[in-house]
């Protein structure tokens, strides 16, 4: 399984590229894995501004859906519109070309609260 | 938890595991969609070695049968199988499934898995006035569903039978990938065709391996629980537990065509006044309108935007491309062709009421 060293995750299986105030938000290879096929990535937030851990949109894969949950209070500035027609990079490259959202930073003190990949590797027994 | 006789075997294979009518089953090994598609185009070859079988036998087997199933099972002759139910005493199913007419007096039941218990008790108190003889196989038993359209063309160099020559709903016992004896039913639950092979554990190791030995020149890969769901529902076969239950009749369900009326069977009689009464609901199919996936449990709703039933199963169906359903619906609105709607969390999306199958080939 791959988690990357320079990313942040959260428990709910989402992971942080954090670059000045803007974070890129995508789920982990462990969840991709565990959805299996995906068919739809849902977002229909951009342009509002969301608490950490709210609702942001949801990936549906073929035998499941699952919510997408905000990992820090922000603004949903960019969903990643090529997910529309092929949802299934969510499947091949879920920290390249999967990533789903963009958002501008609320509170940075909340990016501290995040996990590291070690720290999310003991979430998924890995 | 039980495992099947393959549980190592499908690790190995790096299959995903899931616990699964009190089984640890593979779930997906490929992925859905691949292993989806090379049943729809290929073969395939299932584990569902967790289905229940029972031997009923002796001079009352077949009128144990008769009492507690709602097909005609006076119609099969040796070497023939039947889609049946067994009916409770409130207008419910206690279960769906296959029974094969073995011998003159010998007749296997198989069930689902998650029903083997209930099944057993709910037979055994009718045949405390009958006495047939009845044994649970469930535990010796394995089964394999080899389904796909290369099925025969791929598994005829494991029988010295014609396999082509066994018509849908029948079977044979003979030698199967060099295991004397085995059950090869032209049965199945993909609308692929193929086959199904009941053998003991101890053989069945053997029997996949060659399985996929034989069928590797055609593409054969190991299919797992999801893709088997998805391939059911687009051929709109129902699932124990999702579209029939404890309390939907057959006749809601559209099982109509395995009740008979000319027997006699456990509640007929208010089956026969429920199909004299007509149904007050329906198991209908629907595809959606736009892009979005029904799951079981969400409501559907009328145009007006009144509730008129619920979700029983639904998928996005890999071979037709949208989102596919089954589920009740109050009668006026239960009518191929009406545009319904699902709740699909915060919206409702259009739904259109369609034929089965879904998928036609």
């Amino acid at each position: 399984m791959n988690i990357p060293s320079e990313l942040k995750y959260t428990k709910d299986h989402e992971w942080v590229k954090i670059d000045g105030d803007i974070a890129t938000v995508g789920i982990t290879d462990f969840a991709q894995g565990e959805l299996g096929d995906i068919v739809y990535v849902e977002v229909e937030t951009v342009d509002e501004t969301l608490e950490k851990e709210a609702v942001f949109g949801t990936v549906e894969a073929v035998k499941t859906v699952s919510d997408l949950f905000l990992p820090l209070t922000g603004e949903i500035i960019e969903f990643n519109e090529s997910l529309e027609d092929e949802p299934e990079k969510v499947n091949t490259d879920p920290y390249g070309e999967g990533w789903m959202v963009k958002i501008k930073i609320s509170n940075p003190g909340e990016v501290d609260a995040l996990l590291s990949d070690a720290q999310y590797k003991e979430v998924v027994g890995a | 938890m039980k495992n099947t006789a393959l549980t190592q075997t499908h690790e190995t294979l790096g299959a995903k595991m899931v616990p699964f009518a009190g089984f640890n089953m593979p779930v997906s090994y490929a992925g859905v969609n691949i292993e989806h598609e090379t049943v729809r185009k290929a073969v395939g070859v299932f584990d569902v070695s967790h289905m229940g079988e029972f031997l009923i036998e002796g001079p009352k087997a077949l009128e144990l049968i008769q009492k507690v199933s709602s097909n005609d099972a006076s119609k099969l002759t040796i070497g023939k199988a039947q889609y049946s139910c067994l009916p409770n005493e409130s207008n419910g199913i206690v279960d769906d499934l296959i029974v094969y007419r073995i011998k003159e007096e010998t007749y296997l039941l198989v069930v689902n898995a998650s029903n083997i218990e209930k099944d057993w008790e709910h037979i055994s108190k009718y045949n405390q006035g009958i006495g047939a003889s009845m044994r649970d196989l469930s535990n010796d038993y394995s089964l394999l569903a080899i389904q796909g359209p290369k099925a025969v063309e791929a598994m005829q160099s494991l029988s010295n039978h014609d396999l082509a020559a066994i018509p849908f709903y029948n079977f044979i016992v003979g030698d199967f990938a060099g295991i004397e004896h085995v059950i090869i039913s032209a049965t199945g639950y993909t609308g692929s065709g193929g086959f199904e092979i009941y053998c003991k554990n101890s053989e069945v190791q053997q029997i996949w391996d060659k399985v996929l030995e034989a069928g590797a020149d055609f593409g054969i890969q190991p299919i797992g629980l999801a893709a088997r769901d998805t391939l059911r529902l687009e051929m709109g076969y129902c699932l124990y537990g999702n579209d029939i239950d404890d309390t939907t009749s057959p006749l809601e369900a559209g099982l109509g065509w395995v009740t008979k009326f000319t027997k006699d069977f456990v509640n007929a009689q208010a089956l026969a006044k429920q199909k004299e009464e007509g149904v007050q609901r329906k198991l209908v199919a629907f595809e959606m309108n736009e892009k979005a996936i029904p799951r079981k449990g969400y409501t559907l709703l009328n145009p007006e935007g009144a509730e008129i039933g619920t979700v029983t199963s639904g998928t996005m169906a890999p071979s037709v491309g949208k989102g596919i359903g089954l589920g009740y619906v109050s009668i006026p609105e239960a009518k191929v062709g009406h545009t319904i709607q699902v709740q699909i969390r915060k919206k409702t999306v259009p739904a259109t009421l369609v034929k089965l199958p879904f998928y036609k080939g």
